[in-house]
């Protein structure tokens, strides 16, 4: 039989919660009781909106759409830390230093590297790409050598095409020996646009 | 072992662990009491042993929020020395508040398996799980809680 007391206490309000505005609390201070070990947030870039990483030691991915933002997120939580918030204004420089790039103000990336996504050999690749300048190009074998085994330019192309960090880890400026444009992450579109961008080759 | 991305908790158990605190601390003070329990959900994640149920775990730290909630709430005075009330009321105050005064008052497994049989309408062998106790434990600490409350809410309104 239902009461009035059991009639008062099943009238209680709906949770009427702005989950979103929630989320940004939360994430928020989470960032400042430094609990946050992984960050994220959005970035409108003009080749599509990209998801930016960052963790207390940097910048961790930085991925173009399309890639599963919740395999990602996984991942995450795997190899670095499960505490993870959906946190934009952790992101800020990131996306300070992209608008400078886009708008062709700025041509090196002043950002630290959180590496843990990538291990082993491809992470020595990567790291050479990372020191490709603005404006100029390498080649799978040059990587390779670079990277210290001249012969794995197969592996070094493996590498490069799980790159974490796109962009800021310039694997577009990586092409083959021969000239061709080779593949990448975001698709050949994308990397003709970045090379475009960098004056490699003609807009 | 994997355990999910903590933003996946929030997503999927924010909204009913907030209509739980609302039966438990009432209204006002459920979004800050569910901001807490996140909090505390946060700090200790890592060191979780398994993902086993984790529903069951964020309810037991809310209910440990509940609990110091309404501590905090009894320890500060509802009026003060001149007879105004220290606290700006609310906007618009919610329906029932006395109500939920009463239910935040009660020992916490109380409080807990009452507001998991009426404000959230879970059958007893559901609230047993949820709580970590036996049915029969879930259906003697809803009689108290109702005995009690009933000893303590004016009969007509």
């Amino acid at each position: 039989m239902t009461d009035d007391l059991e009639r008062r206490l099943g009238a209680a309000p709906d949770s009427a919660l702005d989950l979103d505005a929630f989320r940004s609390r939360l994430g928020r201070r989470a960032a400042e009781d430094g609990l946050l070990d992984v960050a994220y947030g959005t970035y409108d870039s003009p080749l599509g909106p990209l998801t930016v990483v960052v963790t207390p030691r940097g910048l961790a991915r930085l991925s173009y759409p399309g890639e599963g933002i919740e395999a990602q997120l996984d991942e995450l939580a795997d190899r670095i830390s499960p505490r993870i918030l959906e946190a934009p204004e952790q992101t800020d420089e990131v996306r300070r230093q992209l608008d400078a790039y886009f708008a062709r103000d700025r041509t090196s990336f002043e950002v630290a590297i959180d590496w843990r996504l990538v291990r082993g050999f491809a992470g020595n690749v990567l790291r050479a790409t990372a020191r490709i300048p603005f404006g100029s190009v390498s080649s799978y074998r040059e990587v390779a050598a670079e990277a210290g085994s001249p012969n794995a330019y197969r592996a070094a192309g493996n590498a490069l095409g799980t790159n974490p960090i796109p962009i800021v880890v310039p694997c577009h400026r990586v092409l083959h020996a021969g000239g061709g444009l080779g593949g990448y992450t975001g698709g050949l579109e994308r990397k003709r646009y970045l090379l475009q961008l960098e004056g490699v080759i003609p807009a | 072992m994997h355990l999910p991305p903590f933003e996946q908790l929030v997503d999927d158990h924010a909204n009913e662990l907030h209509r739980f605190l609302i039966g438990s601390v009432g209204p006002i003070e459920a979004e800050d009491c569910l901001q807490e329990t996140f909090m505390s959900a946060l700090r200790a994640y890592p060191r979780l042993r398994h993902a086993d149920n984790l529903r069951a775990w964020l309810y037991t730290i809310a209910q440990r929020k509940a609990t110091d909630t309404v501590r905090r709430r009894a320890r500060r005075p509802t009026r003060g020395l001149d007879g105004v009330d220290p606290v700006a009321p609310p906007t618009s105050p919610p329906a029932d508040d006395g109500l939920w005064q009463l239910v935040g008052g009660l020992p916490s497994k109380q409080r807990t398996a009452v507001v998991h049989r009426f404000v959230l309408d879970l059958a007893y062998a559901d609230i047993a799980v949820r709580m970590g106790i036996s049915e029969e434990a879930a259906r003697q600490n809803v009689s108290a809680g109702l005995r009690r409350l009933r000893r303590e809410v004016p009969d007509d309104r």
